[in-house]
């Protein structure tokens, strides 16, 4: 049963939209929130989209071995395609600078939602919520970023400490 | 005749090493003041009937291509080990004219190849911080007003290369050739996002494709100011490469963020912190540190002729040519050198001169046969001045990768040879 505020506050809503529509197309269907829960797949640095579901870097293991190795190597060294693992301490100075999750990547959040969407490459989406868990915590356990009994999960991933996590500055044409 | 009259100021030095007034060369008479040399005879046996003159030429074709004499101006392209679809092509600069990329040389940034979508199952969806999330198909979007726009699209990496110590040999279109300009037609997004009534917290809108990469950016909410979800390319619509059926036109903005094959637009609090947001396009110092969200294109140029890969055939008067542009804003001077910097000469910029598009320069020069530095420098209308490479490198490091926008020098060797160097 609606609340006579809530009631007064959609009725608001509705009549301000209907006057700021008024010389607009307004040619758009409202979209369904089961609609927009199929699509919306990005997850924020908050872990804000996060799905249900957990992995460990054991169960990611055999994950990466089957989808993941022929492309990055073994244990995420690379070749043919990115390195995945590695780099640490490269960043500062006039070294060739090696940008690995490990060590370029501030959110640990950013793995998942990129795994999810766009890995493994050759048939992108056919993970499993749990296996993209699982994968995520195997790299992060081969970055030396997590323990090797951690859970990934809606609750932990966001919470993991990357270490390059402070290493960003907006930039301003003004500096 | 007037050749007396028009060689006289008009041809006079504007810089060092035969750099020339912009104005000379282009009043009626001064073409033929003999600076260029004599120009090679023609004898009678030369001119005659030809074939193409004695049959019917062929029949009409649905989809004009170019002249079969012009194969060589196509995009180059490289794609990730062992794949085909997730690397970039490139503009070939070099051989084009104007401003205006043809739709088919438009360069090409793609993360999982070129997705074959079926305009009438696609829609692009409105939603997060709204009051009300919307769906639109094509044919919705098309009862809308459209704006038409000329703007560039370049990519954060384009030119990259030329952090690097050593100066690597690359022509125009490897080295600069991630860039291209194009005429947009589309509906404004702020129209869209008015109508989905986007609420005060949001401060950073949320860009998805359909791409089998789902590739995703962050755009802060005062982009959308100017952006347009473009539907028509050059015309035409927008082509799969560039994201039929509809991609985001963010003028002035990295290519990156001109995201194709629109279908999701998110109003958020903050950032979503993409992977090409941080693994990608961000600048790393020096100090380790890297900058993030640089947005708009520094303001940039470099001369398309002569360049790389082009040998001059002889000492005389050529039309140094090029492109300059700015994310900020319009180019308002680019100043050409002869002498690799030492003195500068203000090109003629074409018309018309737009915001946030390309704009060509072109100043008269007479080579002497000897070796020469050229080098192009714009300023936009705030008064930025394209920095040098060394004062780039100084401030950035050599391995930035991003947003490259250093003055670039091409040698003129002895033989009319064209190199890229460090000056
Ligand atoms: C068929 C080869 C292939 C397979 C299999 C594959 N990848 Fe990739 N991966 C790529 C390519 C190519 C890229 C670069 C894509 C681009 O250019 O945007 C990439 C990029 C990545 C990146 C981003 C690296 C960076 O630093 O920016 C991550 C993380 C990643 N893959 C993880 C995975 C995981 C996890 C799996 C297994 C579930 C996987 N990949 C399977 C080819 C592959």
């Amino acid at each position: 049963m609606s609340t006579p505020s809530s009631m007064i506050a959609a009725a608001i809503i509705a009549l301000l939209s209907t006057t700021a529509l008024a010389e607009t197309p307004d040619q758009g269907r409202p979209a369904a929130p089961e609609e927009i829960a199929l699509w919306d797949t990005s997850i924020g640095p908050d872990g804000a989209g996060l799905p249900p579901g957990s992995g460990t870097p054991q169960q990611g293991e055999a994950v990466y071995a089957a989808r993941c190795l022929p492309c990055h190597g073994e244990k995420g060294a690379g070749k043919p395609n990115d390195q995945l693992v590695g780099g640490l301490g490269t960043l500062a100075g006039d070294q060739a600078a090696v940008k690995t999750v490990g060590s370029f990547w501030p959110y640990a959040t950013t793995l998942f939602d990129y795994v999810r969407r766009a890995m493994p490459f050759n048939a992108p989406k056919s993970l499993s919520d749990d296996e993209v868990y699982a994968v995520c915590a195997y790299i992060l356990r081969l970055n030396g970023i997590i323990e090797e009994r951690a859970v990934m999960s809606a609750q932990t991933l966001p919470k993991v400490q990357m270490p390059n996590r402070d290493g960003f500055m907006p930039f301003s044409r003004q500096k | 005749m007037n050749r007396r009259r028009s060689t006289g100021s008009a041809t006079e030095a504007a810089a060092g090493n035969g750099l020339l007034d912009r104005r000379s060369l282009l009043a009626a008479g001064a073409g033929s003041v003999g600076l260029a040399g004599a120009p090679s005879a023609l004898g009678a046996a030369d001119l005659s009937i030809e074939p193409w003159m004695r049959e019917p030429g062929s029949p009409f074709t649905g989809y004009g291509q170019p002249s079969r004499f012009e194969s060589k101006t196509v995009r180059t392209s490289a794609s990730a080990p062992g794949t085909t679809g997730a690397g970039a092509s490139r503009t070939p600069l070099q051989r084009l004219n104007g401003t205006i990329t043809p739709n088919g040389l438009h360069f090409e940034r793609h993360h999982s190849g070129i997705p074959d979508i079926d305009p009438d199952a696609h829609r692009l969806l409105i939603h997060g911080l709204v009051n009300r999330p919307l769906l639109f198909t094509l044919e919705a979007l098309a009862r809308y007003p459209m704006e038409t726009r000329i703007a560039f699209i370049e990519c954060g990496g384009n030119s990259g290369a030329l952090y690097q110590k050593e100066a690597a040999q690359l022509d125009l279109q490897a080295s600069h050739g991630l860039l291209s300009c194009a005429e947009w037609t589309g509906v404004r997004l702020a129209l869209l996002l008015e109508e989905a009534g986007i609420e005060p917290q949001a401060r950073w809108l949320l860009a998805e494709g359909a791409d089998a990469a789902g590739m995703s950016r962050s755009v802060p909410i005062k982009a959308a100011d100017e952006a347009l979800v473009a539907l028509y390319q050059n015309g035409e619509r927008v082509r799969p490469s560039n994201g039929y059926p509809m991609r985001l036109l963010l003028p002035g903005y990295e290519g990156n963020m001109n995201v194709k094959w629109l279908r999701r637009i998110k109003a958020t609090e903050g950032p979503t912190m993409t992977k090409d947001e941080t693994s990608k396009y961000t600048i790393l110092l020096p100090s380790g540190k890297s900058l993030q969200f640089v947005f708009p294109i520094e303001t940039k140029s470099v001369i398309a002729y002569p360049s790389p890969g082009i040998t001059l055939p002889g000492a005389g008067i050529y039309e140094i040519s090029g492109l300059a542009w700015s994310g900020y804003g319009k180019i308002s001077q680019v100043e050409v050198s002869a002498d690799g910097g030492k003195s500068w000469a203000p090109a003629a910029l074409r018309e018309p001169v737009l915001p946030k598009a390309l704009t060509r320069f072109r100043l008269p020069w007479r080579w002497d046969g000897g070796p020469a530095v050229l080098q192009s420098r714009a300023t936009d209308g705030s008064g930025y001045v394209q920095p040098t490479r060394d004062a780039l490198i100084t401030e950035r490091g050599s391995r930035a990768t991003y947003h490259f926008n250093g003055i670039t020098s091409w040698a003129v060797g002895e033989h009319g040879e064209v190199r890229h160097v460090y000056a």
